[in-house]
């Protein structure tokens, strides 16, 4: 399996994806968000940080960079996209994913491990939680609630389209266990055709069992199943 | 042409910080002030000196990029 991860300029988690991708023999290519063209690739990584400032609106500005043209492309052709923090605030801009990411409820940046319910594990990143549908990853964001009309959140609830949700340690989902105010504890989504997925925890912060834990690298061996 | 406009998020949508700012004014001591909403003014200078021309370019970009429709509405001022 090809991979790709776009940099843009602000990109912090860029390297640590790519540190993941490898540990998992995906072979990858790291894209500066000017060039027009992907490598090819099977799967199109965008990679947490803060890209061009947040200027605007978080992920807003690197949604009209020249890479993006293309990676629309890669989607359209039922290509794999993850998009992580930064990278799922982008796919939303891009309109590659429905709604829109607010700032935290109570507008403090958050940074702690939550745990999380796998709630569709029938796609390409998620397959291999069947296994294991209760797990930790890491939030590190300021706006990451995520708000949609009740429409569509019917509709991503209709269609399983919504991957992870916030839920305690035995996977209750509730009010209290949503940190940042999303709608219906919403954590990552996927498009209708599951070949995206933007989510706001970090996978692959979380992928040696000496460092944080093995709860990410589920994901990365997913993707190198499918 | 000189052009501004104004990105404020819609009605229905909670508004935090302006929330805050309408606490804080509270605690200075402003207790009439009923409400507040925060947005964005963005002052726009077009090579263009029609206009209607303006008017469609301002609306565009502000649908396309200076708001986000999900959330945001927007006005148009020509000058």
């Amino acid at each position: 399996m090809k991979s790709s991860v776009i940099v843009f300029p602000g990109s912090n988690c860029d390297r640590d994806v790519a540190v993941a991708l490898k540990k998992y023999q995906i072979n990858n290519q790291m894209v500066w968000h000017n060039e027009v063209k992907l490598p090819k690739s099977d799967l199109v990584v965008l990679p947490g940080g803060f890209s061009y400032g947040d200027y605007l609106r978080t992920g807003c500005i690197a949604s009209k960079t020249r890479i993006i043209d293309d990676v629309i492309a890669h989607a359209k052709r039922g290509g794999l996209i993850l998009g992580i923090c930064n990278g799922f605030q982008i796919l939303i801009e891009t309109g590659l994913l429905p709604g829109t990411l607010l700032r935290n409820k109570k507008l403090k940046f958050i940074s702690k491990n939550v745990h999380l319910k796998v709630t569709n594990t029938n796609n390409n990143f998620c397959s291999n939680y069947k296994k294991k549908n209760i797990i930790q990853l890491p939030i590190a964001h300021n706006e990451g609630n995520y708000f949609a009309s009740n429409k569509i959140i019917k509709s991503l609830e209709d269609t399983e389209s919504i991957a992870f949700k916030y839920c305690g340690e035995k996977g209750e989902i509730s009010e209290i266990f949503n940190p940042n105010g999303s709608s219906n504890n919403i954590a990552g989504i996927l498009n209708s055709e599951k070949n995206i997925l933007g989510m706001m925890p970090h996978p692959e912060r979380v992928i040696d069992p000496l460092l944080s834990g093995t709860d990410g690298s589920i994901l990365f061996e997913s993707l190198f199943k499918s | 042409m000189k052009i501004s406009a104004i990105v404020t998020l819609k009605k229905d949508v909670l508004d935090p910080q302006g929330k805050v700012v309408n606490q804080t004014l509270k605690n200075m001591g402003y207790k009439n002030i009923l409400n507040i909403r925060q947005g964005k003014y963005f002052e726009i200078e077009i090579h263009e000196s029609d206009k209607e021309k303006c008017k469609k370019i301002a609306k565009e970009i502000c649908e396309k990029l200076l708001s986000n429709v999900i959330i945001e509405d927007y006005t148009i001022n020509i000058k």
